[in-house]
């Protein structure tokens, strides 16, 4: 016999309504799928190149010095070293005094800047903006927070004659996002430059969502891992040092995609104390303490950096470099083989039409998968070669929209490169002979 | 001049607007400057700002302070451990990201060293997570598990996250306080009991789970099989959830045994079990924990993380799978660093109860962990022309900080606001420290009554 008031408990379901309708995750799906079939993985976004020598060194000092007290807690809120270097660091790419203690935060990966974010801001019933294609955790931690994510498309406009796409042609439209802002928009996410397309964020584009924000007294979370990759002499433009935006502005920058090592999963806040003093409450009650190891190892990195800053030496440098010669081949190769690239500004991703190899996975009608995402794992089972599928990185009832483009990451070994033209080409001969 | 003064007058209208537009747009964006800044915290933090490590970590970093205060160790990790991730940095895959959930090689080598424990089979894809420290566990336990509406029984004094974090996820906390049942000379923290009756009076149709944390910070006492099934039957009664935090499980002194509240019957399908690289291998600084329960939890535990930090640092996961493996393999062997470990600290334990003791002082014996507790008032430091809205162990502690150089944390910082009174002349000591850093307080306690104030 049971209570009627334990029956009713039984019935309920045992996990909390703020997990509801975000249980779902693409990466968990298409890294066993690659895990399990690829041979060649373009998919997830990760090196497969190790990082600098002189970050590994750093992680070997820090282990090997005599101070074992490395292997304990440090401060919470950032280890000093790597607070005051950070400090030193963007005080003078946004041109401004920073005080390593108030405005900066150090996070367990750009992710946990992310979730700190939307929890310290995201009330219920609070909207915030999200720019389509987006990095897809956005929208189910603004969910988390009880927020309503209201989305905003970059749209392609045709390259002009001859010319490949390229990031930069998709934009957004002035009238359309304006008309996003409300009493209730709370943040706009804004990630420049752009996962997955690649687009780097012109002054012009950051003005207009500048104004945006003063206007209507909204926060701007500025997500800027991919800082350092731009293409073609482009200028990363950091929005907090546009005009009125500091005091409304975090900045999240992330040592797996500085330093080319996402497994250490170091990331960081810059901004104003007003906003960085909520972060550090959600900070201190839910991880409360990051890694101090990597943390040493990753403020000597910044140290060499500021010293090398604009030399040729500089690993700011000489990365993107190194990148934009891979961008360069995968474009040629892709285009080659009927795959229409879209050349990105930046990050080390890169979206290619799929439109000419739809013949291989044929349409199904009424299915709730978008064709791209049964491509990609048609794709990664048939040919071993695993890219993501970009209406991953839409919402919901905007995944058919932009639904015949995968997602390649470049930032691999020539190997694997070539490998991946391998499949290609033999893909195209395949394909071709009757 | 003119032809401007002329084509203001033919424009005039239009130019007027244009004007005024830019000069409201001037006053919007400097009253925006000065107005009230509207972006505030939201409510799920409100009231949590405030944090007793943050205040006392602050003032003990001075190097001339000896510091029993944090719970961090200042003896060295086991060489093999820190040998393990050197070889790890080594690796260049291990720089990347691994799988979200936790690193395939540690999920096993716990699933191993705890089904051993446990005596149950384990699978380390569902049945576990790998969390940023035990305090990254509970995080995602009771984001996952508790919301608005919910209560959440919390045993005082309490690890003082458990509180806020209760009140972030919307849920009320509901105290009962472990209370000292004997009158006799020696204290244990054997004898610092819940009161069956009370506890029960505590479950109702809300509550939706207990925290429970043995061996317990910061009493160090360790709940005996009688007190755990106690603890069992009223869960199983309420059909409610247990959050076991065990992180200090492999720290039992001789008598005691650490129980596995999920080994009782009826308990593995509600409890999640929490431990911690940290209290383990003495490497608080490498900030691993994990999760193990049910895999109808530990789901909801996993979406929490996959939607918060995703996955947690590679080469630290490899380097610990590594050192699992190495005490699995001598499981049965004393020296097994899980036994090892505790039988250092319990000569720690001795000697610093010893110190307390010859200074006058009537500490709580513990019976696991690496605090102990004890009652200052005997000592009749008179501060009450001091900040009177502090309670006394806080400005005890303080002013042992500046005037004798020795640190500890108040015990009122892990309380409800209901038996802060009770506890208040209680502060607590870390021993798991180097020898010489013991010495340092010998020195300081035996002067003590030498130095008046």
């Amino acid at each position: 016999f049971l209570s009627l008031s334990l029956q009713a408990k039984m019935s309920r379901p045992v996990q909390a309504r703020r997990l509801e309708g975000i249980e779902k995750n693409i990466w968990v799906e298409f890294v066993k799928l690659a895990a399990t079939y690829s041979t060649v993985n373009l998919g997830q976004g990760f090196p497969d190149f190790p990082p600098p020598d002189f970050l590994k060194e750093a992680f070997m000092r820090a282990l090997s010095g005599e101070n074992h007290m490395l292997h304990q807690y440090t401060r919470g809120f950032g280890h000093p070293p790597l607070v005051k270097i950070l400090a030193q660091f963007f005080g003078k790419l946004l041109g401004r005094d920073l005080d390593p203690m108030t405005n900066v935060m150090v996070t367990v990966g750009a992710y946990q800047a992310l979730f700190c974010c939307f929890q310290s801001f995201v009330d219920e019933g609070d909207e915030v903006i999200i720019i389509e294609p987006f990095f897809d955790c956005y929208e189910p931690m603004v969910k988390m927070a009880g927020g309503t994510p209201v989305f905003v498309q970059l749209r392609p406009k045709a390259p002009k004659d001859g010319k490949l796409m390229s990031s930069a042609d998709w934009q957004l439209d002035p009238a359309e996002l304006a008309s996003k802002f409300s009493e209730r928009t709370k943040a706009i996410v804004l990630n420049s430059p752009n996962n997955p397309l690649g687009k780097v964020f012109s002054r012009g584009e950051l003005e207009l969502i500048a104004d945006l924000c003063v206007k209507h007294d909204v926060l701007c979370i500025s997500d800027e891992v991919y800082e350092w990759l731009v293409y073609d002499g482009k200028e990363h433009i950091r929005i907090a040092s546009l005009r009125g935006m500091w005091d409304r502005t975090v900045t999240i920058g992330s040592t797996g995609k500085t330093f080319s090592a996402t497994g250490w999963k170091v990331g960081w806040t810059v901004g104003p104390n007003r906003l960085l003093q909520h972060l550090r409450t959600t900070h201190q009650n839910s991880v409360y303490h990051c890694a101090t190891v990597a943390q040493e190892a990753v403020a000597q990195g910044f140290q060499r950096e500021l010293e090398l800053y604009g030399k040729p030496e500089s690993y700011f440098i000489q990365l993107p470099k190194m990148l934009q010669q891979k961008r360069d081949w995968l474009v040629q190769r892709l285009d080659a083989v009927g795959m229409k690239p879209i050349v990105p500004e930046g990050t080390y991703f890169l979206v290619a039409d799929i439109s000419e190899f739809k013949s291989e996975v044929p349409d199904v009608p009424d299915s709730d998968e978008p064709y791209d995402s049964r491509f990609a794992k048609w794709m990664v089972k048939n040919k071993g070669l695993a890219a993501i599928p970009l209406s991953a990185f839409y919402c919901e009832s905007h995944k058919n929209n932009y639904n015949h483009f995968i997602r390649f990451c470049f930032a691999k070994e020539e190997a694997t490169l070539k490998a991946a033209n391998d499949i290609l080409q033999k893909w195209k001969r395949e394909k071709t002979s009757p | 001049m003119l032809f401007a003064s002329r084509s203001f007058c033919c424009f005039g209208v239009r130019t007027y607007r244009l004007r005024t537009d830019l000069l409201s747009r001037s006053i919007k964006l400097s009253a925006s400057a000065t107005m009230a800044f509207r972006h505030k915290n939201t409510r799920r933090i409100e009231g949590l700002d405030s944090n007793v490590w943050v205040e006392f970590t602050k003032v003990a970093a001075d190097p001339s302070i000896v510091n029993l205060g944090q719970g961090l160790p200042d003896i060295s990790p086991p060489s093999y451990v820190k040998e393990e991730l050197a070889k790890v940095a080594a690796v260049d895959r291990l720089n990347q990201y691994t799988r979200g959930f936790g690193h395939p090689s540690l999920v096993k080598a716990l699933s191993q060293v705890y089904e051993r424990v446990c005596g149950r089979k384990i699978d380390p894809l569902t049945d576990i997570l790998v969390t940023v420290g035990a305090y990254g566990s509970l995080f995602s336990t009771i984001q996952a598990l508790i919301e608005e509406g919910d209560e959440v029984i919390i045993i005082e004094p309490f690890y003082d996250c458990y509180e806020p974090m209760v009140k972030m996820a919307g849920a009320k906390p509901v105290f009962i306080p472990l209370r000292y049942k004997n009158d006799g000379n020696s204290a244990s923290s054997a004898d610092w009991v819940l009161d069956p009756a009370e506890l029960a009076n505590k479950f109702n149709s809300k509550t939706k789970a207990i925290i429970l944390n043995t061996p317990h910070n910061p009493t160090g006492k360790v709940f005996t099989r009688e007190e755990l099934q106690v603890i069992a039957d009223l869960c199983i009664k309420h059909d409610t959830l247990c959050i076991s935090d065990e992180v200090y499980e492999w720290l039992v002194y001789k008598g005691n045994k650490h129980i596995k509240i999920a080994t009782l019957p009826g308990m593995w399908e509600r409890t999640i079990t929490i431990g911690s690289a940290g209290k383990t291998y003495s490497v608080t600084g490498w900030k691993l924990g994990w999760s193990i329960g049910p895999q109808n939890l530990i789901k909801h535990l996993q979406v929490v993380h996959q939607n918060t930090l995703y996955t947690c640092p590679t080469p630290l996961q490899e380097a610990l799978a590594q050192a699992l493996w190495i005490d699995y393999k001598r499981m049965d062997d004393p020296d097994c660093y899980f036994y090892s470990l505790s039988r250092e600290l319990e000569s720690k334990r001795d000697r610093m109860a010893q110190l307390l003791q010859e200074a006058g002082l009537k500490p709580v014996v513990p019976d696991g962990g690496y605090f102990m507790i004890v009652d200052v008032s005997t000592l009749n430091v008179d501060l009450s022309d001091v900040d009177e809205k502090q309670p006394y162990d806080y400005k005890f502690v303080k002013w042992m900080i500046t005037s004798k150089k020795l640190s500890a944390i108040p015990l009122s910082a892990f309380c409800g606001p209901e038996t802060k009174r009770q506890f208040e002349k209680y502060i607590r000591f870390c021993f798991i420290k180097e020898d010489s850093t013991l010495d340092a307080a010998e020195v300081i306690l035996k002067n003590w009554n030498k130095q008046t104030a």
